[in-house]
């Protein structure tokens, strides 16, 4: 009971935070996901901002694994139902695939953070 | 048609295409009604007792637990007690890859110990899931003694010159399976100067020749090995990797692939995916099997027979 109430404070501190201020929710990660099923990433091709932390996970039977084409990024291999996360700090284009299933592949389109697009 | 014996200047991109057009048209057999039952081995063997018989297995995938086959060690287990009863005892078996699921020590150990029990010298190659640890080491070690680079080699016995070759290794964005410039090379060393009259056998985890670049079923420089072994008169492809029978006879080539002992994976464009194929339990085992190989002496061909479990 009492673990419900804090964790009901905070959410209202953070949703207060977030509302009141773009500097302090900037300073937050975002986050985003990519799902791997049927032997696809989806969506194909992801936009995030700088900082963005992605996560694939693997929906398939089959192991799947991540790879950058630029070898920025490489993941082990992920059972059914594990997780592989990067953060994208350098705005770019990441193309990437399975390096067990070439013919997977994907993108990762990563555009300046908000804020220092005027820079 | 055109085919890999074609113009001496047949380029690759040809020699793709050409396969590209046999392979996604009528020309390979997906063979339902291939003589399955061990009598037929029985005959096979009898008709040319001194014959060479090899088996080949493949994609045992030990480890894997999902709903398509939760017990892949079962499965494996029950199609080395079919190979410990036929009749005549095989020369060796050739695995021709994916003996373990997720290259986790604990599978490549389970998977000796069952295919040990077959007491057979065993031909491996590696398939994608045995290279899944990550320094890309433990099946190096335990089959690679006496193989160049990634684990390719050749041997000889009955008259026929086996080649085992791999193209699960750096395989590239959007791309299929990869033999790379280094194992080409080694490969046209190491057949230069043998008689064309020499039976070829060579095998490998991914399909050489194109089935479904969709799926990533073929190998980007397979027609660039077969170009390198068009001069024979008699060559045999077995691959593996897409646990399913289909063969297809091209000039002097004979195609092969076989199936699992794990589980099976849907015909080519049939699902939406390659993903393991979940069929009734009472189906399952006639989707899975082995290959008993006989090579006869002064054939062209070898008989090829598959037998599910």
């Amino acid at each position: 009971m009492r673990a419900t109430i804090i964790a009901g404070a905070l959410g209202a501190i953070v949703g207060g935070a977030m509302a009141g201020s773009v500097l302090l929710a900037s300073a937050q990660s975002p986050t985003s996901t990519v799902a791997i099923d049927n032997f696809t990433f989806n969506p194909q091709t992801l936009t995030v901002k700088a900082g963005t932390i992605v996560t694939w996970t693997n929906k398939d039977d089959i192991p799947h694994a991540i790879a950058a084409v630029g070898k920025q990024f490489k993941s082990k291999v992920m059972d059914t139902d594990n997780s592989y996360s990067f953060t994208f700090t350098t705005p770019g284009t990441y193309a990437y695939f399975c390096s067990l299933h070439p013919h997977m592949t994907g993108t990762i389109m990563v555009e300046a953070a908000t804020g220092e697009a005027g820079h | 048609m055109q085919t890999f014996d074609g113009n001496d200047g047949l380029s690759r991109r040809r020699v793709l295409e050409c396969m590209t057009w046999v392979g996604t048209g009528v020309l390979w057999t997906i063979s339902g009604g291939v003589p399955s039952s061990l009598g037929l081995i029985d005959q096979a063997v009898a008709e040319e007792a001194r014959g060479l018989t090899f088996l080949q297995i493949s994609d045992s995938h030990v480890g894997f637990d999902k709903p398509a086959n939760p017990n892949a060690r079962g499965t494996l287990e029950e199609a080395i007690g079919r190979i410990n009863v036929v009749p005549v005892k095989p020369a060796f078996m050739i695995h021709t890859g994916d003996i373990s699921h997720l290259s986790k020590v604990s599978e490549f150990d389970d998977a000796d110990r069952i295919i040990s029990q077959a007491r057979l010298d065993v031909h491996y190659v590696p398939g994608e899931h045995d290279f899944l640890d990550e320094e890309q080491k433990l099946y190096r070690e335990r089959y690679g003694r006496g193989t160049k680079g990634t684990g390719w080699y050749s041997f000889d016995a009955g008259g026929v010159h086996f080649i085992g070759v791999v193209n699960v290794v750096d395989l590239k964005a959007g791309g299929l399976g990869n033999l790379g410039d280094e194992q080409l090379a080694w490969l046209e060393a190491d057949v230069k100067g043998r008689s064309a009259s020499t039976p070829i056998v060579v095998f490998a985890h991914i399909p050489l020749w194109t089935v479904y670049p969709e799926w990533g079923w073929g190998t980007e420089d397979g027609g660039r090995a077969l170009e390198l072994l068009k001069r024979f008169g008699s060559v045999t492809v077995l691959n593996g990797h897409i646990h399913q029978v289909m063969q297809k006879v091209e000039g002097n080539v004979t195609f092969h692939t076989a199936r699992s002992t794990a589980f099976p994976q849907p015909a080519p464009g049939s699902a939406p995916s390659p993903g393991p194929m979940k069929v009734a339990d009472d189906k399952l085992r006639t989707l899975l099997g082995t290959a008993s190989i006989t090579f006869k002496r002064g054939a062209e061909r070898l008989a090829i027979i598959d037998t599910p479990l």
